[in-house]
């Protein structure tokens, strides 16, 4: 079976919307949570949100166009259009037909549902725009991105609330592996700060009132944030013989269900997924000096993380580097699998580990080296990047260092 | 016990699906199966009931609740502030 490499990266995210100022915040511990500024916060408890910053429509798109773009789609094609540009990528001939799309959304154009609605049901509309449902549906996004590069092989869309983009990278490498494509346009997005989302984060009451301080003792909760992420994903084979610059091998992929409860985390589900990842990967627990966490901020997630993390590293699991990027992302739902996909091959890329961010002091309930504020550099051969989604959906990948990438790029 | 404290302890056993004699003040949430989803459940009802707000953070332990005395001395506390707002 051939292996299954990286060649392009994209990102739209709170810390910058292209992959060297993502790359250079990620590095830096700059985090991009902030005082939610695009959702009227009069009615909301919930102040702080990991906004896209900087980023204007209309800069991306022509107005015809956007018409038709929530924007959770508008984060999909701008992320891809940079995956596929450093993936040096023309789609022409037989290779549209060889190309699957595999994005990852967990709540969809939800942005659209909600102005759709409050004109509905407040303003007492008589009538919704036409676009209402092309715009909200949750497969949009893949679509989109499909008539972007004229893409026609297989293209769906994978759903597992914050696992999402986990699973959709999962598939694409189950699909490369199983020879159904020879490229997939794959990753996740998620544009979720809406009034009546948020809404419902706050009633879950999970949601942190100031910031997102992973792993630490006195984190208060998760983050909500936005953004997008598409990794371009072929058969080593295919990259080789058209001369590719190669980020990374994308090794294996471990999945599993708790089957036990819609919002409590489960150590022995997360477990299973990451031991998975490493048997896919053909990886001993030794080899892997980093993870990149799913991490979230919740005195529970964080807590069962780390035991799952101790159940399935024995003794490594004190020396294991155990990072959290949504302390600078926020929690972007579908997309955040795909941003710390592209976070921990960049990794892997540069030597450098990237910090979590807003750290104050070790929680015992969490013995894990969270990687405290400051980047470490230190070469790394392999690392797993973890997502553990609401319903108990886990879905854990395994990359590779490749030792003759090119240097500096991304 | 007065009409708040009786409400309060009405909603805990129907949304926490635990007998009405088994709520004494100091017994423990947890020892009472009432799960985490449950808490927010009643939580929920409680402000709807009463047109409160709760100041309640899963990820807090200073905002936790871990009794059912002290979800009813929340509700009063909150319901005792409002009449005098």
């Amino acid at each position: 079976m051939g292996k299954v490499v990286v060649t392009g990266l994209g990102v739209v995210s709170p810390i910058g919307v292209c992959v060297p100022a993502f790359r250079e915040a990620l590095f830096a511990g700059r985090s991009g949570i902030g005082p939610l500024t695009t959702v009227p916060t009069d009615r909301l408890s919930v102040r702080v949100a990991a906004e896209v910053r900087g980023y204007a429509p209309e800069d991306h798109f022509d107005p015809r166009r956007l018409a038709l773009l929530d924007r959770i789609s508008q984060f999909a094609v701008v992320a891809a259009r940079e995956a596929v540009a450093m993936a040096g990528l023309a789609f022409s001939g037989s290779l549209a037909a060889r190309t699957a799309t595999v994005l990852g959304v967990g709540v969809g154009g939800i942005g659209t549902l909600d102005d759709s609605f409050h004109r509905l049901y407040a303003e007492q509309a008589a009538r919704l725009h036409p676009f209402t449902i092309p715009r909200l549906m949750v497969s949009a996004p893949a679509s989109h991105v499909t008539m972007e590069f004229g893409l026609t092989g297989p293209a769906f869309t994978a759903s597992s609330a914050c696992a999402s983009a986990g699973h959709a990278l999962a598939t694409a490498l189950m699909l490369l592996r199983a020879g159904m494509a020879d490229v997939v346009v794959s990753g996740g997005t998620d544009a979720p700060l809406t009034l009546g989302t948020l809404k419902g984060w706050e009633a879950m009451r999970i949601v942190s009132p100031d910031t997102c301080r992973p792993f630490s003792r006195d984190r208060s909760g998760m983050v909500v944030g936005e953004g997008a992420a598409v990794l371009v994903l072929e058969s080593e084979e295919h990259a080789r013989a058209r001369g590719a610059a190669v980020l990374a091998e994308l090794a294996g992929a471990g999945m599993s269900a708790d089957a036990r409860d819609l919002t409590a985390p489960d150590a022995e589900g997360a477990a299973r997924a990451m031991r998975l990842a490493l048997d896919d990967a053909g990886l001993d627990a030794e080899d892997v000096p980093y993870i990149n966490a799913h991490g979230t901020a919740t005195a529970a997630n964080d807590a069962t993380e780390a035991q799952a993390i101790h159940a399935v590293f024995g003794g490594h699991a004190r020396r294991l580097m155990v990072s959290s990027s949504k302390s600078m992302l926020g929690h972007a739902l579908g997309a955040a699998g795909a941003l710390e996909a592209v976070a921990t091959v960049l990794a892997l890329r540069h030597g450098v580990v990237p910090p979590t961010a807003n750290f104050t002091e070790p929680d015992p309930a969490c013995p894990v080296d969270a990687v405290p504020n400051e980047a470490r550099s230190v070469p790394i051969r392999a690392a797993l990047s973890n997502s553990f989604a609401f319903g108990g959906l886990n879905a854990v990948l395994a990359f590779r260092r490749v030792p003759d990438g090119p240097a500096g790029f991304p | 016990m007065d009409r708040t404290a009786d409400d309060v302890l009405s909603i805990i056993a129907d949304k926490g699906h635990v007998d009405r004699e088994r709520l004494a003040y100091d017994a423990r949430l947890a020892d009472l199966s009432i799960a985490s989803l449950d808490v927010i459940e009643i939580i929920f009802a409680l402000e709807e009931r009463f047109q409160i707000e709760i100041p309640f953070n899963a990820n807090d332990a200073r905002q936790e609740f871990d009794s059912v005395g002290d979800i009813v001395r929340a509700v009063e506390a909150e319901v005792a502030q409002r009449r005098v707002a």
